[in-house]
């Protein structure tokens, strides 16, 4: 099996590409490859796609966008071929229509909502900082949908996952698919989206420990 | 809900520890890659590695253990001590580490956080605050505790935050290494001063210690190096501890 993770530029990517390492030790009957690249013909020849992303959403999108055919070739391999990505952190944001981050930018437009900044509520919060960071819960609702049951398969009823953003997707709930949630500073949040091929966290699995390696070997596992 | 994070520190100096876990059965007590790694798996929320290498010809040591730890730890990686400009962040970033901490170059050079942040983003820039008490105020040193650049601490804290650092990384210089806990009033005075998510820092001496670093001290996480190390402590003792006091912990 191909995997690429694909290389725009968003910054470090090396713990993406560890984690992956590991997790693909664990499940050696699949002959797991996996590549850093932006390369068109590495993501036409991947059977999975991982987006990660780091700083911000106008940042991203940008790079992501000004590598030559890099958004054209993205979008056959995943709403027309159905292959699975895996979008962490600004990964996932990308998938939304907008991005209200340093003034505003289309996303890829695969989810539709908007990315928006935490709004803190302090005479509700138990915690008042931003960026959230460190260990959160992330509370899976998976409804029988197989895909998404697969891909919390083995962890616990609420795990821990590390997080670092201080943006959120805020979906349109007109759409139907499965999501996880977390709770900060007074209110819940889409911390996860599960909508057929295309899965996003807005936590980091490549940082979370063991129940972040199991996530990423569900994923290699789809 | 958010839990607190526990973040043990190591030392390294020329790739190796200075100060370290003595547990029965480590191959090599001053290997950090292997010390790490005991950390993690004991349910570290995040590692620290404070490199005190002193001569320039071996700074570069410090790579190799980033690198070598982030093949073997799927936990959070900071690494600071020493870290003078953006390149020198860029390149741990690039051998693996997920946040940077920057304490003397943030004091002289105000372009290095602010730069950094805008490439990197907010998320990997920890700024290590060591303050020293003054009359009824705390001045920011620099160099290792060596140089007293007369800053007021609680006004860099919030200069800090503007600039665009993610965390603050706040060492207490009288308290650290003495073991009487952390200086809660300097904590609390600079948690309540940013909206950042601060770290407490020095003279933690037992598990009562870091309670109080949380819950009077307002930090949002804990840094601690000696209880953890000659197995003083561990860190699922220590978060079992918190658990019990009513501190939300992963666990």
């Amino acid at each position: 099996m191909n995997v690429t993770i694909v290389d725009y530029y968003s910054g470090n990517v090396s713990s993406v590409l560890n984690s992956f390492k590991e997790a693909a030790k664990y499940k050696p009957n699949l002959n797991i490859k996996i590549k850093l690249s932006n390369k068109l013909e590495d993501i036409k020849n991947a059977d999975k796609l991982v987006l990660p992303g780091q700083g911000s959403f106008k940042n991203c999108i940008n790079s992501l966008k000004g590598i030559d055919g890099l958004e054209e070739i993205l979008k056959e391999q995943v709403l027309v071929k159905k292959k699975f990505i895996l979008g962490i952190c600004v990964g996932m944001q990308m998938f939304a229509d907008y991005g209200e981050e340093d003034g505003g930018s289309e996303g890829l437009g695969w989810i539709s909502g908007t990315v928006k900044k935490i709004k803190i509520f302090p005479e509700h919060a138990d915690v008042t900082k931003l960026p959230h960071i460190g260990w959160n819960q992330v509370t899976f609702f998976p409804n029988g949908i197989p895909i998404a049951e697969k891909f919390i398969n083995r962890l616990d009823q609420n795990p821990h996952f590390y997080f670092v953003h201080s943006y959120i997707f805020h979906p349109k709930n007109t759409e139907n698919y499965t999501r996880g949630e977390t709770y900060y500073a007074g209110q819940k949040f889409m911390s996860a989206v599960i909508k057929e091929n295309i899965i996003g966290t807005q936590f980091h699995p490549e940082k979370s420990g063991n129940d972040g390696l199991l996530m990423i070997q569900n994923f290699l596992t789809l | 809900m958010l839990k607190n994070r526990i973040i043990p520190c190591l030392d390294v100096k020329n790739g190796r520890v200075v100060k370290g876990i003595n547990f029965l059965g480590l191959k090599d007590a001053g290997d950090p890659v292997e010390q790490a790694k005991i950390y993690s798996d004991g349910g570290a929320d995040e590692i620290c590695f404070l490199d005190i290498t002193a001569s320039n010809e071996n700074r570069d040591t410090i790579y190799d253990v980033v690198k070598q730890t982030s093949e073997k730890c799927f936990v959070p990686l900071t690494v600071g001590g020493g870290v003078r400009s953006v390149e020198d962040i860029s390149k741990l970033l690039n051998y693996g580490a997920d946040k940077v901490s920057i304490n003397t170059a943030a004091v002289e050079n105000s372009k290095v956080v602010i730069d950094s942040s805008k490439k990197f983003g907010s998320q990997c820039i920890v700024v290590a605050i060591d303050a020293k008490k003054n009359g009824d105020k705390w001045e920011v040193f620099t160099h290792g505790g060596r140089n007293n650049s007369g800053i007021d601490a609680l006004e860099y804290a919030k200069q800090m935050e503007e600039n665009g650092a993610g965390e603050l990384l706040v060492t207490s210089m009288d308290r650290d290494g003495t073991q009487v806990g952390y200086d809660i009033d300097l904590m609390s005075k600079i948690s309540s001063k940013v909206n950042i998510p601060i770290i407490a820092s020095g003279g933690v001496g037992n598990l009562d210690h870091l309670v109080d670093g949380i819950k009077l001290g307002n930090a949002n996480a804990v840094l601690a190096a000696s209880i953890f190390h000659y197995g003083k402590h561990s860190i699922k003792e220590a978060k079992e501890y918190l658990d019990s006091k009513g501190i939300p912990v992963r666990i």
